[in-house]
C-alpha cells in the first residue's frame, strides 16, 4: 500500500461534558479516497475540523507527513496548507472576485509569482467550467459554481489532502452533479481525499474506503461495495436502509 | 429685489469684511470636527477591537467609557473638560483644544461601538476559510476582516461623522469663536441697521453646512454602491 499521509490516533473531542469523538483512529494513505458517513451529529464534520485544527482535540494526536497537527503551534498556518477544505456553505470571501478568492492564499501566503497564480487558477477554473466567471463577485454565482470556485481555491495551494465537508448538503439538487462530477475527477487524478457526504451512490462511486461513525466512534469500515451490499454491524444497516423507499405502487400491483 | 435682500437680512453679509469672517467662523467649525473625527477614527478602530476581547476587565472598562458618553450631554462634557481642566489640574486648555479632546472622547466611543459590531457581523466562518487556506491571523485579519469590516462600518460612520459636524455650534459655549458665534456678533453689530439680518446670516450658515455634509453622504452612498457590486 501507498505510504501513509495522515494518522488520527485515538482522538478524543469533547464540547463540555459532551463526547463528540471517541477514541477514533485510522490511517489515510497517499492518493486514497475515503467516505465518511453516518448519521447527523455522528461527529464527522467535527472530525475534520479537528483535522484541520479547526477545533483543539482532548486527547490523542493527528499527524500528517509524520508532522504533529497542533492548533496552537507556531506552524499550524504551514501545516494547514498541506490541507485543503472546502466548507459546506462555500465560504468564498465576498469582497473579491473570483479570481481574487482563488489567488489570495497562493499569493499571500505562499508568495508565489502572481502571474504564475493567475496562470494556475485560470487553468483551474477552466478545467471546472467556470472560467468566464473569473471576474464575477460571489454573489453572482449559483449554490454549484461558488461551490466549484471553493474547490479551485483550496486546490490552488496545492494541499496533499482535501477535506470535504458536506459539500452539496446546501445546494439545490440540480446542482448536486456538477460539484460531485468535478470531485469525481479529482479522485481520478489521484487526489488524497477525505470527504463526508449523505450522497450515498456518490460515496459508493468514489470511495476506495468507507468508514461508517456512529456515536463518535467508527463503527464499521471497509471496502464501498462490501459496506452498501452487505453491510456488517447492525448499525450500519439500520443507518442504510434510511436511504431506501419502497415502491408502494409497485407492491399493490404485486397483489393484484 | 433689493428690498427683499435687505428685509430678509442677506445685504450684512456684504458688509465690510462680514462674509469672510462667517467663512473663518465655519472653517473653526471645520478644523475642529475633522481632527475630532480623524483621532475618533483612529483611536474608535482600536477601541472596537479591544472591545471583541473576551477578557471581563477590558470589557468593564470599555462599557463604563461608552455609558459615560451615552449619558452624558456633549455640553457637560464641554464643561468638565475646559473649566474643570483649570480647576482641577490647574491646565488652561484653549477652547479649540477643549473641545478637540470632549469630540474626539465622544467620537471614539461611539466609533468604537460602531467598529465592535461590524467585526462581530463578520461571520466565525470567514476566519476559518481563510485559516483553512493557511493565512496567518494577521493575514486573515488584513486580507479577510477588515476589508468586510470596513464596508459594513461605513454608513454608520458616516452618519457618526455628519452628526459631529453638527453638534459643533455646541462650542460656543466654551468661548470658541465658531461660525454661529460669528453670526450672532454681526447680528448684534447690525441690530440697528438691519434688524433681519438673524434670517439671511443663519440661512448662510444653513447653507455652509449643508456644503460640508452633503458631499460626505455622497461621498458615502458611492462608496457602498460600488461595494456592494
Amino acid at each position: 500500500m501507498a505510504e501513509t499521509l495522515l494518522t488520527i490516533d485515538n482522538i478524543r473531542k469533547t464540547y463540555g461534558d459532551n463526547l463528540i469523538l471517541d477514541g477514533l483512529s485510522f490511517d489515510v494513505h497517499k492518493g486514497e479516497v475515503i467516505v465518511i458517513i453516518g448519521p447527523s451529529g455522528c461527529g464527522k464534520s467535527t472530525l475534520l475540523r479537528c483535522i484541520n485544527a479547526l477545533e483543539p482535540i482532548q486527547g490523542g494526536e493527528i499527524r500528517i507527513d509524520g508532522e504533529l497537527i497542533d492548533g496552537n503551534s507556531r506552524n499550524i498556518a504551514q501545516i494547514r496548507q498541506k490541507i485543503g477544505m472546502v466548507f459546506q456553505n462555500y465560504e468564498l470571501f465576498p469582497h473579491k472576485t473570483v479570481l481574487q478568492n482563488i489567488i489570495l492564499a497562493p499569493v499571500k501566503v505562499q508568495k508565489r509569482n502572481k502571474e504564475d497564480a493567475v496562470k494556475e487558477a485560470e487553468q483551474l477554473l477552466d478545467r471546472v467550467g467556470l472560467l468566464d466567471k473569473k471576474d464575477s463577485y460571489p454573489r453572482q454565482l449559483s449554490g454549484g459554481q461558488k461551490q466549484r470556485v471553493a474547490i479551485v481555491r483550496a486546490l490552488c495551494m496545492h494541499p496533499e489532502i482535501m477535506l470535504f465537508d458536506e459539500v452539496t448538503a446546501a445546494l439545490d439538487p440540480e446542482m448536486v452533479r456538477e460539484v460531485l462530477d468535478t470531485m469525481l475527477e479529482l479522485a481520478k487524478n489521484g487526489s488524497t481525499m477525505l470527504i463526508v457526504t449523505h450522497e450515498m451512490n456518490f460515496a459508493r462511486a468514489i470511495a476506495d474506503r468507507v468508514i461508517f461513525l456512529d456515536g463518535g466512534e467508527i463503527v464499521e469500515e471497509g471496502d464501498p461495495e462490501e459496506f452498501f451490499s452487505q453491510p456488517k454491524t447492525e448499525r450500519a444497516q439500520k443507518f442504510l436502509h434510511t436511504f431506501e423507499y419502497e415502491s408502494v405502487k409497485h407492491h399493490e400491483h404485486k397483489e393484484d | 429685489m433689493q428690498a427683499l435682500a435687505t428685509d430678509l437680512g442677506f445685504d450684512v453679509l456684504f458688509k465690510g469684511t462680514n462674509f469672510l469672517r462667517l467663512l473663518g467662523g465655519m472653517w473653526v467649525t471645520l478644523k475642529i470636527s475633522l481632527i475630532s473625527v480623524a483621532l475618533s477614527i483612529v483611536l474608535g478602530i482600536l477601541l472596537g477591537i479591544v472591545m471583541t476581547f473576551k477578557n471581563p476587565v477590558t470589557k468593564a472598562i470599555c462599557r463604563i467609557y461608552l455609558e459615560i458618553v451615552r449619558i452624558m450631554p456633549q455640553l457637560v462634557l464641554l464643561f468638565i473638560v475646559y473649566y474643570g481642566s483649570a480647576r482641577l489640574i490647574g491646565l488652561k486648555f484653549e477652547p479649540e483644544f477643549a473641545a478637540v479632546i470632549v469630540f474626539t472622547f465622544w467620537g471614539t466611543a461611539e466609533m468604537g461601538d460602531l467598529v465592535r459590531g461590524a467585526l462581530q457581523s463578520i461571520p466565525k466562518h470567514q476566519y476559518e476559510s481563510a485559516y483553512a487556506l493557511g493565512m496567518s491571523h494577521r493575514q486573515t485579519y488584513f486580507c479577510i476582516v477588515i476589508p468586510q469590516t470596513v464596508r459594513r462600518l461605513l454608513p454608520l460612520s458616516i452618519n457618526l461623522v455628519t452628526r459631529m459636524i453638527k453638534t459643533t455650534p455646541l462650542i460656543v459655549m466654551i468661548e470658541v469663536v465658531e461660525a454661529t458665534k460669528v453670526a450672532r456678533q454681526i447680528i448684534d453689530a447690525n441690530r440697528v441697521a438691519s434688524p433681519n439680518a438673524a434670517f439671511g446670516l443663519f440661512f448662510v450658515i444653513f447653507v455652509l453646512y449643508f456644503a460640508v455634509c452633503w458631499p460626505i453622504s455622497l461621498l458615502a452612498s458611492h462608496l457602498e454602491k460600488k461595494w456592494s457590486n
